[in-house]
């Protein structure tokens, strides 16, 4: 059938399964959009691109399945790269699709004209400019199958204008054959072999788990190889919930603000197994004083993350869970009592601590609606200090139930990503838990919400501060706190640095007021006694809610691991 | 260390800056690179000349291999291999000195291609030490410009570079 190259464009989305595109129209895709007007799956409207993108890559780490938006030439592409530099770091199956002028002007330096091929080499996986109809439909077909395989990443495919409304014959390439890019997925058995021999030869062992177990969907196998060699697990930001918390053997959280006890466990093993995660410079402190006494056998499907930053004794690049399946038959059954012991005696030393006094604190509004959702509910964070208290005190209980920025740490992610999650699970709770300077990046995602009748739960931790910044710049630069006061005005003294003062101008925005100028339910609590009843009253509420807690404005997030310091060398409380 | 690197690509428009992109946000160092075709008029080859350890190879190579469109990398640091680079050297030359310029370049086999009242051109090609080994016997007489191509390069024997072990990514 004789097809234009934009309804091919929604063909191919149709057979490669996709059931919704978050979309923003412009001059260069006016063609895709009439093509659009009577889609066979969901499109949805953000208020900006890069809401749009991050909203693909919420659904993406909700359900596994890539993520597809679209956007406009010129602006609306570069509008894209926040998220896709934020997809591409944390390994999220994504396509985006970008108008472009016409062929023949490009390089013309047309209206609306971008490179964004150029300007997205670096953060996408791959990437095409389609300058033939003849290549169009393979070329779709190329960029899913490059996004979801391997080490998943983001794919933007640019589509010039004329390409949109050229016709040609509409043939489905039932194969693809890329002779470039063929991703191991089978681990090499000798390898497999001498990693279950360092596990059964290991006496204080830890496995290190990172997000890629959750692509992978290993976290089964991950159990079982814990359970059956007795070994305590850890886990990155991107695999909180990958392994049931109220395991004996889970650690929590590891690297700059995780576990004292996590990190003491890192520091003193004898065997580190990576599955999944790449050593980033937030998980392993300094590097030459990272786990002075351990062998490394690391998993990851991706060569690069071998001994890139941490050296590797017995690499196994593959899949997890098929790399995992093989080392299982191998791994003998093994107790470790007396590492155990020593990593509980750390724990008691060291607990997790807020003050729990009647003020009210962040810390309190997490671990309170982390106990009220029994860890049912999708927690979708923003960036910064209420990321990392999520981090430490909700408990997910399930894979693809913590969503958050990890590598490239985007404020502006959570509240719009939180809204892809749920549409791809409008059945399920889905928190997200923000800041009073991150929601703000995005928070015009409000109309696509309140208009959808996506009903995500925002709690706003509303210190009045860029808090983490602030934290740093109290701890490590003489608590002088430069621009990081977000409700600063030109009467403050200029080098103002203590909060709440009574003469202080009064907070902008008003949240309450924000929201229920979109439409949705805009609810504040400033004491602590009220928190449990808000917090049940908005479960209870069928819409699109707010809630802002008014919470202590100092509060530093701890134990912190200072940038350059080893894992071991932890600031537990400030004096 | 010195590595020379051949990089079997998709000859396709973008390859060249994806390469370059990849040396210049990784902050790899690139001495030479030269581009062209191969026997194969879908692939392009790419010999690329970089200073680093082992560590800083080994990254290299596994990030070429992670480029969708690179087919094949080889480090030749293992394989015997010959390395060649042309170089056209313009040096300052009158009717006193061209003589023994000339016998300078004969002793480097190399031709001279142009010559002026007051230059010549020589052309010579080589592994990089013979010409640099010219350009300073050269120097004394007022080396004008210098253009190389940059190291091209070759395994010995029958097996190509596309014949070795399939990519590893």
């Amino acid at each position: 059938m004789l097809m234009t190259g934009a309804q091919i464009l929604v063909e191919c989305l149709k057979r490669e399964g996709v059931e919704i595109l978050f979309a923003y129209p412009g001059g260069q895709v006016i063609p895709i959009f009439d093509a659009l007007y009577n889609a066979p799956f969901r499109v949805i409207l953000p208020r900006h691109e890069q809401g749009g993108a991050h909203m693909a890559d919420g659904y993406a780490r909700a359900t596994g399945k890539v993520g597809v938006c679209l956007a406009t030439s010129g602006p609306g592409a570069t509008n894209l790269v926040t998220g896709l530099a934020n997809a591409y770091m944390d390994s999220i199956p994504m396509v985006a699709f970008t108008g472009q002028v016409p062929t023949h002007l490009i390089g013309n330096d047309a209206f609306q004209e971008a490179d964004i091929t150029g300007i997205t080499r670096p953060i996408t996986k791959h990437n095409y400019l389609v300058k033939d109809i003849k290549d169009l439909a393979r070329t779709i077909r190329e960029a899913f199958h490059i996004a979801s395989t391997g080490r998943p990443g983001p794919v933007l495919v640019d589509l010039p204008s004329d390409i949109q409304r050229a016709q040609i014959e509409f043939v489905w390439p039932e194969k693809i054959e890329i002779r470039s890019y063929k991703p191991n997925f089978t681990g090499h058995p000798m390898q497999i072999k001498r990693a279950a021999e360092a596990i059964n030869e290991s006496k204080q062992p830890i496995l290190y788990v990172g997000g890629g177990v959750v692509t992978a969907g290993a976290t089964q196998e991950i159990l079982e190889l814990a359970r059956k060699a007795d070994i305590p697990v850890t886990t990155t930001l991107l695999a909180m919930g990958a392994f049931p918390p109220d395991s004996p053997l889970y650690l929590g959280m590891l690297g700059m603000h995780g576990m004292y006890w996590a990190n003491h466990a890192i520091q003193n093993a004898d065997l580190i197994i990576a599955v999944g995660a790449r050593f980033d410079d937030r998980c392993t402190g300094k590097v030459s004083s990272f786990a002075p006494k351990a062998k490394i056998v690391h998993i990851d499907i991706d060569p690069t993350s071998i001994s890139k930053s941490i050296k590797v004794h017995i690499p196994v690049v593959g899949d997890a869970k098929s790399i995992l399946t093989g080392l299982l038959k191998d791994v003998k059954k093994a107790s470790h009592p007396a590492w155990l012991a020593t990593i509980q005696k750390w724990k008691k030393s060291t607990p997790l601590l807020y003050k729990n006094d009647d003020k009210l604190r962040p810390q309190y509004v997490i671990e309170a609606i982390s106990n009220l959702t029994k860890g049912e509910a999708i927690v979708v964070t923003e960036v910064g200090q209420h990321q990392m208290w999520t981090a430490q005190f909700f408990e997910a209980t399930k894979p693809r139930h913590f969503l958050s920025s990890g590598g490239l740490g985007t404020m502006g992610f959570g509240f719009p990503a939180g809204i892809g999650a749920k549409f791809a699970y409008p059945d399920t709770e889905v928190i997200v838990i923000a800041g009073d300077g991150s929601i703000q990046m995005n928070i015009q995602e409000l109309a696509t919400a309140v208009l959808n009748k996506v009903n995500v739960k925002v709690l706003i931790l509303n210190n009045q501060y860029l808090g983490m910044v602030r934290q740093w710049q109290e701890m490590f630069w003489g608590k002088r706190y430069s621009f990081t006061c977000l409700h600063k005005t030109t009467t403050c003294p200029p080098k103002c640095n203590q909060p709440g003062k009574k003469t202080c101008p009064s907070y902008i925005p008003d949240f309450v007021g924000v929201a229920e100028a979109y439409g949705a339910v805009g609810m504040r609590v400033s004491r602590k006694k009220d928190v449990i009843p808000a917090l049940k009253k908005m479960l209870e509420t069928d819409k699109t809610v707010v809630m802002e807690f008014i919470v202590e404005q100092e509060e530093n997030v701890l134990p912190m691991v200072p940038t350059g310091a080893a894992l071991d060398e932890v600031i537990t409380r400030l004096a | 260390m010195r590595h020379t690197i051949s990089v079997l690509v998709e000859n396709k428009f973008g390859v060249l800056a994806r390469i370059a992109t990849l040396f210049a946000a990784r902050g790899f160092n690139i001495d030479s690179l030269a581009v062209g075709e191969t026997e194969n008029q879908d692939i392009s080859r790419m010999t690329i000349v970089v200073q680093g350890d082992d560590r800083i190879l080994e990254q290299v190579e596994k990030q070429l291999n992670k480029l969708v469109d690179v087919i094949k990398v080889t480090d030749f640091k293992e394989t015997g291999h010959l390395e060649r680079d042309l170089a056209l050297i313009k040096v300052k030359a009158d009717k006193n000195n061209r003589s023994e310029i000339l016998q300078i370049a004969e002793i480097f086999r190399a031709r001279i291609i142009d010559v002026v009242a007051d230059s010549v051109i020589i052309e010579s090609t080589g592994d990089e030490e013979k010409i640099q080994a010219l350009i300073s016997m050269l120097k004394p007489f007022g080396v004008k410009e210098v253009c190389r191509t940059g190291i091209i390069a070759m395994g010995r024997g029958t097996r190509t570079a596309a014949e070795q072990a399939s990519k590893g990514n």
